[in-house]
């Protein structure tokens, strides 16, 4: 297809100003991040380090950022895990109730956030707290959990479904059994699809908040949970921005390798 | 091309050919197997040869791929015996059997390399470094691809994939090697090319191929033997010129090549007997009415008009139609004594009566 010249321009224009709308604020965020003023005023007269050198030695910044990296990675690693089996199971074998049981793995995903929260929450305070696992590390991971393996479910199943079956038989064919076939051929076969979803799942947990929210017992806050509460906070606010533009460039991280890994640069 | 005879004879030689037992490579034994209520295979007794270069020929879904993977333990029979080379395997997992599978879609591992897929099940043996390097490398030369060993599969040609699926079968020099439909995939110039050059590997290699096919030129250019299959059971099995000449079934007779099937009067009048006959469009000569009638104890003959003409380049073949109304297709190969009849002439259709085979 082609466009007129006057056409080209004016996509360019209407590209370039949401590109704008989307990417302008965070670089303000970075840019604050530098403001010497603390009530983030603009245009910035003076640039200074001083809130970098904050927000790296804040004690709560520190503890928080530990606490969300814990669950994110153990709430990863049992989306991995679980997520996987459950492709498999779904995408592999005929079993009665096999549909319902999809939906229900898929739901967690299109549930408010907050009903998730809520419901974790009156369970680990009504039920689970009498018997001893109360609310606590635990359970934010299990409520992070939730969604994380739809996460997984989601990449590995789609890939599954794409794979051939018969690379599967021809390996056996050559003498491998079912475990080796499963490392040698299956996992390569899956393996970008696993490591995006699992990407995904981690940076979802990452940012989450509202589960978060109602699964953390008092006092243990997660990364996103602290600037929620230091936001307002005005000798806060400057070393917010700082911890804003550093996810900013960690997350960039995750969505170049998972670009990398599900384009299919290789056949 | 005497290098790659060589080469192919050390990377793939045969494996024991004195069996004392002397027992078939492949013995199968009443087997059946049923899909839910469809019975894919019906009661199979069959028994392929050492060193045979046997075909299991039929239309899809008349079982031969069913067989097959029966035989590489894919699929398990639902009641019957398979043994390989007087060994029961019926109930042995593909990777305990030493057979090898050449895929219809070839199924290389589009994650490895040529040379790593040829190497996957020399690794899995646990055959020491060097010696697989060699294996592999002269298993690439009987396929004449050296030069892809560092490729991926994706970065080869139909063709080329076909023969590094071969090679990767090959290399293990298994007992029997399993072809699915292995040239199906091909165009009609590369498929012929492959099946000079399979025939050439399996009479090198002196290997057990069995070989399912629903194309029966194939089966019958490439075959020691034949089995034919229609609807999961084997209407005839034998070498490829016991079927074409002489058919055992309806089926068969129809299956393989194009033929006249004759029954009823004109039947007996040929031969004394309605039972059903069989003749080939090849055999039959087209003559002109008024050429002398031939000696009538050898030869058949009957009066018919021509009702179309089709030309197929070596061949014509006409459509001639009887006074009775029975349809008899006639070729003529396209040389000196080709008869130039044309659409309506009557004409006198004749062949040797030895032709004529009862089904």
């Amino acid at each position: 297809m082609r466009f007129s010249s006057s056409a080209i321009f004016s996509l360019r224009l209407f590209a370039g100003l949401i590109m704008a709308a989307i990417y302008l604020p965070l670089i303000l965020v970075v840019l604050n991040s530098f403001n010497a003023s603390t009530s983030g005023t603009f245009p910035i007269t003076d640039f200074t380090t001083r809130w970098w050198s904050a927000a790296f030695h804040n004690e709560g910044v520190r503890e928080a950022l530990w606490t969300s990296l814990r669950v994110a990675a153990l709430a990863t690693t049992i989306a991995l895990v679980l997520g996987t089996m459950i492709a498999f199971a779904l995408s592999r074998y005929e079993f009665f109730g096999k549909n319902t049981v999809n939906l229900l793995v898929v739901l967690p995903i299109a549930l408010p956030g907050i009903v998730t929260g809520v419901a974790l929450n009156n369970t680990f305070k009504t039920v689970l707290e009498p018997i001893g696992i109360g609310l606590g590390l635990f359970s934010v991971i299990v409520g992070h959990a939730t969604f994380c393996i739809v996460m997984v479910f989601n990449n590995v199943q789609a890939r599954l479904g794409r794979i051939n079956r018969g690379l599967e038989e021809a390996a056996m064919d050559m003498g491998a059994n079912v475990v080796k076939t499963f490392f040698t051929v299956t996992f390569p076969g899956f393996r970008s699809a696993f490591v995006a979803g699992g990407v995904l799942a981690f940076a979802l947990s990452f940012d989450e908040i509202v589960v978060t929210t109602f699964t953390a017992p008092p006092g243990t806050e997660t990364l996103p949970i602290w600037i929620f509460n230091n936001m307002a906070r005005p000798n806060q606010a400057p070393v917010v921005n700082v911890i804003a533009a550093l996810l900013i460039l960690a997350s960039m991280v995750p969505v170049y390798l998972s670009q990398r890994m599900t384009g299919d640069h290789k056949k | 091309m005497q290098a790659t005879a060589s080469a192919a004879a050390s990377a793939a030689s045969a494996p024991e050919t004195s069996d004392p037992s002397g027992r078939p490579a492949i013995a199968m034994r009443n087997v059946v197997k049923t899909f839910g209520e469809f019975a894919a295979v019906k009661g199979l007794d069959l028994d392929i040869r050492r060193g045979e270069f046997f075909s299991l020929l039929g239309p899809s879904g008349s079982g031969k791929t069913t067989v097959l993977r029966m035989v590489a333990g894919f699929e398990l029979p639902t009641s019957g015996r398979i043994e390989l080379a007087g060994r029961d395997v019926t109930r042995r997992a593909p990777f305990e059997r030493n057979v090898n599978t050449v895929f219809q879609d070839y199924a290389l591992f589009p994650h490895l390399s040529v040379a790593q897929n040829v190497e996957y099940g020399l690794k899995l043996r646990k055959t020491p470094r060097a010696e697989r390097r060699r294996l592999v490398n002269e298993a690439l030369e009987m396929i004449r691809l050296p030069h892809v060993a560092d490729r991926l599969p994706s970065q080869l040609s139909g063709g080329q994939r076909q023969r590094v699926a071969l090679a990767r079968a090959l290399v293990l020099r298994p007992q029997v090697l399993l072809l699915d439909e292995p040239l199906g995939a091909l165009d009609k110039q590369l498929r012929e090319q492959m099946q000079v050059e399979l025939k050439q590997i399996q009479r090198t290699v002196g290997i057990t191929f069995v070989f399912v096919t629903h194309d029966q030129e194939e089966a019958l250019t490439l075959s020691d033997r034949v089995a034919v299959f229609n609807e999961g059971v084997v209407e005839q099995v034998g070498t490829p010129e016991d079927l074409y000449e002489r058919p055992g079934t309806r089926f068969v007779a129809s299956f393989l090549g194009s033929t006249n099937l004759v029954e009823g009067d004109l039947a007996r009048q040929l031969t004394g007997s309605t039972g059903l006959l069989s003749i080939r469009p090849e055999r039959i000569q087209v003559r002109n009415l008024n050429d002398s009638s031939p000696d009538a104890d050898h030869v058949s003959s009957l009066e018919a008009v021509i009702e179309e003409i089709v030309y197929t380049g070596p061949a014509t073949r006409y459509v001639a139609r009887t006074d009775g109304g029975q349809t008899l297709i006639v070729q003529e190969q396209n040389d000196s004594r080709a008869s130039g009849a044309g659409r309506g002439d009557r004409v006198r259709l004749q062949w040797p009566s030895r032709f004529n085979y009862t089904v």
